[in-house]
């Protein structure tokens, strides 16, 4: 069948890879002056036109930058900060989630709107009642309160996130596992959960995006055990411009490691879903 | 596999449920329990909660009995300098590095960060009564804040302890917020100037020099530069958190019309926005989006421009044979230019009164206050001569500095006093003008008479009254 | 067969999202909502929502919220689509373009608006490229306040690539769920990708991408760090004078009037998309 398509077939690979070339390299390119500029010298940063190819490696800005007080302890808070919000977030809003996917309940709709609502509101703003209540529960300042902000505010989306997931994954599987001896617990285990993993996968990535890259109740609700964007954040505002590309890299860097590992996760499972 | 994967995920959340019982990473907050015996006789604000473990004789190191322990007997109490300034990793290094090190009155912890963070933390603690700060150092516009929000301590019998060292006197009135008590003392201080690229110094009008130019001047020399390069080389720092407002108030404004509020609509204000969009026409347009103008001088994008001393000086550090420091244009009425003031305050209900009046008496000394030029390009608020030991880089913007305060047409305008907690209206009316007249192109009469209207709502709620260039006024300033 | 337990049961499930949810914003929110109403003597006033209304920049920063929706949420939205289109195809070396995909993901407004200052500014790397190139002579302008339509299409062009991998993630995921039959399906019957993608994925995915556009359309009433260091305060949007008034101006009234309107208008737009991107109980898989 494939001869009396090929020349359709052959164009519209081309297409494909095409695209996703051009797709992938727009994604890249940014990534890649970054990277460059903050392995440049300093004036390497300020020459007309720029160098777009490494001519002038530097690790001077970079290091200077690694080696300011409290940047590598930031790196450090955000990594377990991220990690708590994942799991706490999961923990208590994926059976939120199912609830939502699976019951009919007086109030589901007004639980949905409500969720999402919360996330409407500016954070900048939340902060000012925020601060004054952390501080006298003694939680400024600290890991755990910067933590459970960031899992109030990733929770919405991943009940929402979630919840559409395990509206995705057929009923009657559950219901099977369920005449064939299983309790709910069971059967969730051992058949909805195998099948929900990407979109959990999905919601994890998500919320570790959230916190990671959240700036705002980072930089009012901690001062000394800062995390890298608020740290970020507070030193570079003036500081000049090469040490800012410095900055942006060393905060991108993390990320592509996440995502690196989170994406081999996400693989191994794509085969388990279709059949 | 897919039996394996229920295990994994439970390895991974037991993993991360470990690394979150791990104790907290870093000491978090300054131990507020141990007070300082010399705390205990202070009169405490009602709203500071005593720590459970408050006890006469609970401070675990051997103190002297005397409230006013000189810093050097008792060992080094924490100390949590909080300030707005020095915020550039590089000048937060030095502070910790070469001007903190040789301190022994206190272990001081410096924080720096974005005013509104630190505003905020400020008036969290003390709202909520746990305090963790001891000195505070912050721009004269932020202190209006925090004594209204109740958080600064009375500092007037710190006052006599240094009168040994010849600090300007205007700055100590400033210091007074309006009222009669001490409530900063001058910190350091810093001004704008005029930094030219050397590229543009050939295109000067005939018979100017760069150390005595005019404004008219000026957009002549913009439009030199544009007719040979073919592009907009003079800039401002008119983006989000320039510094623009500043100029507009200090700078424009006085050396056209000898005053700011009262003038506001007169028609020497006319003539300065007129001759203002004149220099504009020959400005960069992404002035718009810049903070700082160092970025824009490094990279050539402007080669002409007036801003901060710290927001400049990375341009001489890094190119110094380059660029060249000079005074700000003068108007009809003058040279004005304006200083801007930092103080140094201290929290009200701090737990180390003692460390922080120790670091207040360190960071004032002559010595220090030199290090504080040489490292981080902040001029000392004392009346003596510049240090002569400065490096190259430093000299060179100090002498623009110099020059221009020495000027024979030169004269200083005072940062807005008595704004209290509105002085973010107040910029906002300056920056409100100059976006409708040069930005958008409105007439120039409509739009003073606009702005001037809402300029004299905001003083009149605010009682203030005039403060130097404007003569001086009974009642609330308002605009003619 | 509903045991009382049973009947409970979703209630349990959700009460510690609900608490956490409302004990940590929702009771903020309250209170930040208070200060946006509330005068310094504690009576009700509307003086701060007459002050923004009244601002300079009040009208700007709502057109320009709303253009930037429009512009930005459907090139995102179709961006996404054909990503995690491509995607699914399972393609050779898929992987590593998905990863590719994703990393923007990781990227804070911070990072990105660093890396975008630096390719349009006036001498930037685009500026440097088209001038090597000999295209240009002079340093095109792309920031200037005096050629909006440009500083409009680097925002546009900044966020897209910043927020796509958001979108194109949930996507994603939904295009899981869908079952392979119905691909096989519609190739059988000799339809070709266009016609398959419209008529076949895209009702199946409607669920996914109601919950990608809710969410992508939250973000973006939220977001102004980007517009902030590209436009600075030539293309005024809520979110950022709301920033503005609080951080800079030091005024949270106002600020937490313009945070009021955000909230209406971010409830506004959910609303509309849960309205017509409607997912019937059917579909869901109830029942």
């Amino acid at each position: 069948m494939r001869s009396s398509h090929s020349r359709r077939y052959i164009s519209s690979r081309v297409l494909l890879y095409g695209s996703a070339i051009v797709l992938a390299l727009w994604t890249l390119v940014p990534l890649y002056l970054v990277a460059l500029a903050a392995f440049s010298t300093k004036q390497a940063t300020f020459q007309w036109p720029k160098p777009l190819l490494p001519t002038d490696f530097s690790t001077e800005t970079m290091e200077f930058f690694v080696n300011t007080r409290g940047v590598l302890g930031s790196v450090g808070n955000s990594v377990i900060v991220a990690l708590l919000t994942i799991v706490a977030s999961l923990v208590i809003g994926a059976p939120g989630g199912y609830a939502l996917a699976r019951f009919r309940f007086r109030g589901k709709d007004t639980v949905s709107l409500g969720l999402l609502i919360s996330k409407m509101f500016p954070t900048a703003i939340l902060s000012i009642p925020l601060a004054v209540a952390f501080i006298q529960l003694d939680l400024y300042d600290t890991i755990w309160g910067v933590a459970l902000i960031h899992t109030a505010m990733a929770l919405p989306f991943v009940v929402i996130i979630t919840s559409g997931i395990f509206v995705g994954v057929p009923r009657d599987l559950e219901e099977a596992a369920q005449t064939l001896g299983c309790n709910r617990v069971q059967a969730f285990l051992r058949v909805v959960m195998p099948l929900a993993l990407p979109g959990l996968a999905a919601a994890a990535i998500f919320t570790f995006v959230i916190s990671w890259n959240e700036v705002f109740a980072a930089t009012i609700l901690t001062l000394r055990n800062r995390t890298l964007p608020a740290q970020v954040l507070s030193s570079l505002n003036d500081s000049p411009l090469y040490y800012r590309y410095a900055g942006g890299f060393f905060m991108i860097v993390p990320a592509l490691i996440f995502i690196f590992l989170i994406r081999k996760y996400l693989l191994n499972l794509w085969g388990g879903v279709s059949k | 596999m897919r039996k394996s994967m229920p295990v994994v995920v439970g390895l991974v959340v037991l993993g991360a449920i470990l690394i979150a019982c791990a104790p907290a990473p870093a000491p978090t907050a300054v131990p507020t329990q141990p007070p300082a015996p010399t705390s205990a006789p202070q009169p405490v604000a009602p709203t500071t909660a005593p720590p459970p473990t408050e006890a006469p004789t609970s401070a675990p190191a051997p103190t002297a009995a005397p409230p006013t322990v000189p810093p050097t007997v008792a060992p080094p109490q924490p100390l949590l300098f909080l300030s707005t300034q020095n915020t550039p990793v590089e000048e937060q290094e030095k502070m910790r590095n070469v001007i903190l090190k040789d301190f022994t009155g206190a272990k001081v912890d410096f924080v720096s960060d974005a005013e509104g963070v630190v505003v905020d933390r400020i008036l969290a603690e003390q709202k909520s009564g746990k305090i963790t700060i001891g000195a505070i150092g912050v721009l004269h516009g932020t202190f209006p804040n925090l004594l209204a929000g109740n958080a600064l301590e009375d500092l007037t019998p710190l006052v006599a302890k240094l009168s040994d060292r010849p600090i300007v006197k205007e700055f100590m009135t400033l210091g007074k917020l309006g009222t009669d008590k001490q409530y900063y003392i001058p910190w350091m201080q810093a001004t704008y100037i005029m930094v030219a690229n050397k590229k543009a110094l050939q295109y000067l009008p005939q018979g100017a020099s760069i150390d005595s130019l005019t404004y008219t001047q000026l957009a002549e020399w913009g439009k030199n530069i544009t007719a040979a390069t073919k592009e907009k080389k003079i800039g401002f720092p008119a983006g989000p958190s320039g510094l623009m407002h500043r100029l507009t108030q200090g700078y424009l404004y006085p050396s056209y019309t000898g005053g700011l509020v009262t003038t506001y609509r007169s028609d020497d204000a006319v003539k300065m926005w007129t001759d203002f969009k004149a220099i504009w026409e020959y400005t960069n347009p992404q002035s718009t989006t810049y903070n700082n103008m160092q970025d824009p001088l490094l990279s050539e994008e402007v080669w002409v421009t007036i801003d901060h001393t710290a927001r400049v000086i990375n341009a001489f550090k890094n190119k110094p044979d380059d660029f060249v420091a000079a005074p700000a244009p003068a108007g009809p009425k003058g040279r004005y230019y304006m200083s801007v003031l930092a103080g140094l305050g201290i929290m009200k209900g701090t737990p180390n009164r003692a460390g922080a009046e120790a670091l207040i008496e360190y960071l004032t000394r002559p010595n220090v206050q030199a290090a504080y030029l040489r490292e981080v390009s902040f001029y000392p608020v004392l009346e003596s001569a510049l240090p002569t030991d400065l490096p190259a880089y430093v000299r060179l913007e100090a002498d623009g500095v110099v020059k221009q305060s020495k000027a024979l047409d030169a004269k200083v305008a005072l940062l807005p006093i008595g704004l209290g907690t509105k002085g973010g209206d107040f910029n906002k009316i300056q920056q409100d003008t100059l976006t409708r007249i040069v930005l958008k192109g409105e007439d120039i009469k409509t739009v003073l008479n606009d702005e001037a209207n809402q300029l004299n709502a905001l003083m009149t709620e605010l009682k203030a009254p005039c403060w130097s260039p404007d003569p001086p006024s009974t009642g609330a300033c308002q605009a003619k | 067969m509903r045991t009382k337990l049973e009947s409970a049961l979703p209630y349990s499930l959700l009460a510690p999202t609900l608490i956490f949810v409302t004990l940590l914003i929702v009771v903020p929110i309250f209170q930040a909502f208070l200060l946006a109403f509330q005068a310094p003597d504690g009576s009700f006033t509307l003086e701060y929502f007459q002050k923004m209304a009244n601002d300079t920049s009040f009208r700007d920063s709502l057109k320009f919220t709303f253009l930037l929706l429009l512009f930005i949420v459907p090139a995102q939205a179709v961006l996404a689509l054909v990503m995690a289109l491509l995607i699914h195809t399972r393609f050779r070396g898929h992987t590593i373009f998905l990863y590719i995909f994703a990393i923007p993901l990781g990227i804070s407004d911070l990072a990105a608006g660093i890396a975008w200052l630096s390719i349009f500014t006036e001498r930037g790397y685009l500026n440097s490229i088209l001038s090597q190139l000999g295209i240009l002579e002079t340093p095109f302008l792309f920031l200037s306040y005096q050629n909006l339509p440009a500083v409009f299409g680097t925002i546009v062009v900044a966020e897209s690539w910043r927020a796509t991998a958001i979108v194109m993630t949930i996507l994603l995921a939904g295009l899981q769920v869908i079952p392979r039959d119905y691909f096989e399906a519609a190739d059988v019957f000799g339809a070709n990708t266009l016609k398959r993608t419209l008529y076949v994925v895209l009702p199946l995915l409607r669920p996914s991408l109601q919950a990608a556009l809710i969410i992508r359309t939250i973000f973006a009433f939220q977001t102004f760090s980007v517009v902030l260091v590209l436009a600075g305060r030539v293309i005024p949007v809520l979110a950022g004078e709301s920033y503005t008034w609080y951080v800079t101006n030091r005024n949270p009234n106002i600020a937490a009037a313009y945070a009021v309107l955000v909230l209406i208008f971010t409830v506004a737009a959910t609303w509309f998309y849960l309205k017509f991107l409607q997912t019937s109980t059917a579909e869901a898989g109830y029942d």
